[in-house]
């Protein structure tokens, strides 16, 4: 079981963290591309499922899987998106990505007067903070494999 | 129900064959006065709430019949235009049902075709080699299964999020789709199934009774909730 990678993106699209711990296949695409990729995938799976619902939705999108990862996802009101992709034995890690966001996000860059919104989060407090965090998540092995 | 809807797409991304079990939906039906308190706006082809959430009536909701009456779109059925009956303080008190708008089967073509494309970039941004598209995908209020087979058809389903045995029924409709629209020799491959009676709606009840004519008779295919038994050979036509 681990974490291959995480993205943090804005209501605008904009990319504001992108870390990996276990990525074997890169995209192929530039950085860029697939930040802009993985975003517009998300937008189009949120107004897919809205119309496809048969109820009305109070969470909306939650995860979903394929045969290798499974991509985990949490959005506030705000709009900021958290994604994580994990290995297929994780369950649901809503709990996990809301604590990225608000003890991590919002008590480190949000509170930051130093730290402008709307862009690549910069700060390296932020960074190790949230490595630490994923690293100590139980579901996480650091095994290489 | 258990199994919300039933799509099969062909390798292009078009949807060839789509089946709705009538769950149903939350609908309420309220008398208003003038003036309405809720802000109603005109959106493809529907009129939908936009804002003055209560009491059931929720934010995208549109507005399925006035009166009793169901509208058409966005006219009534008489004619004339939703917004334009409920503008006019002459037609209250009026009573209006809302509920969440039923997909058109144009709707039901795009969604397909979007399913199809989002399906292949989860395959895409996987970062592990040899990944398939995406297979599950969960939300709050339904889970859809996506089966694809090696030539390239899916099979997806909506299903509550606490159904089992998804898997299963996704090889079992493919078994079906096999047998009864691609031996048929009048089937032109990648086409809408719609020709072949073998592969008419299922009957929503608990046994299975499938039959292999393929005479003039029936099949009816029904979705065993339970188990998947195999099914006794019976058909209203030739008694097999």
């Amino acid at each position: 079981m681990t974490v291959h990678n995480l993205y943090i993106f804005d209501r605008n699209g904009v990319c504001l963290h992108y870390s990996e711990w276990h990525r074997k296949k890169q995209a192929g695409i530039p950085k860029e591309e697939e930040y802009k990729l993985m975003y517009g995938m998300l937008f189009s799976i949120r107004s897919f499922v809205s119309k496809m619902s048969p109820l009305d939705m109070k969470d909306g999108f939650l995860a979903f899987q394929t045969s290798r990862y499974k991509l985990h996802y949490y959005e506030t009101p705000t709009g900021i998106k958290v994604v994580m992709n994990t290995d297929l034995g994780v369950g649901p890690i809503r709990d996990v990505l809301h604590h990225i966001y608000s003890a991590l996000y919002v008590e480190l860059v949000v509170k930051n007067p130093l730290c402008p919104l709307g862009q690549t989060v910069q700060s390296e407090l932020f960074r190790s903070r949230l490595d630490s965090y994923v690293r100590s998540l139980p579901f996480f092995s650091a095994r290489a494999g | 129900m258990a199994i919300f809807s039933v799509y099969v797409v062909n390798k292009a991304g078009g949807l060839i064959y789509q089946l709705d079990s009538y769950a149903p939906r939350a609908e309420a039906e309220k008398t208003f006065s003038y003036p309405l308190d809720l802000l109603l706006k005109l959106h493809d082809e529907r009129v939908l709430v936009a804002f003055g959430q209560r009491d059931g009536i929720r934010v995208g909701h549109a507005v399925l019949a006035i009166n009793g009456v169901d509208v058409n779109g966005k006219y009534m059925a008489d004619g004339k235009e939703v917004l334009e009956y409920l503008g006019n303080p002459a037609n209250y008190p009026v009573s209006i049902r809302f509920g969440r708008p039923r997909l058109t089967s144009n709707e039901k073509l795009m969604l397909a075709s979007m399913f199809h494309s989002l399906f292949a970039i989860g395959s895409q941004l996987s970062p592990e080699q040899g990944s398939s598209g995406i297979e599950m995908l969960e939300t709050d209020t339904f889970k859809l299964h996506c089966f694809q087979t090696l030539t390239g058809i899916k099979f997806v389903v909506l299903a509550d999020p606490r159904q089992a045995g998804i898997d299963s029924l996704l090889r079992k409709i493919y078994e079906i789709y096999s047998d009864f629209a691609l031996k048929n020799p009048f089937y032109s491959l990648e086409m809408p199934i719609r020709a072949c009676t073998l592969f008419t709606p299922p009957s929503w009840t608990l046994g299975p009774s499938w039959c292999g004519c393929f005479g003039a008779g029936r099949m009816q295919l029904c979705w065993p909730y339970i188990s998947f038994q195999l099914p006794r050979m019976l058909c209203s036509n030739c008694s097999a």
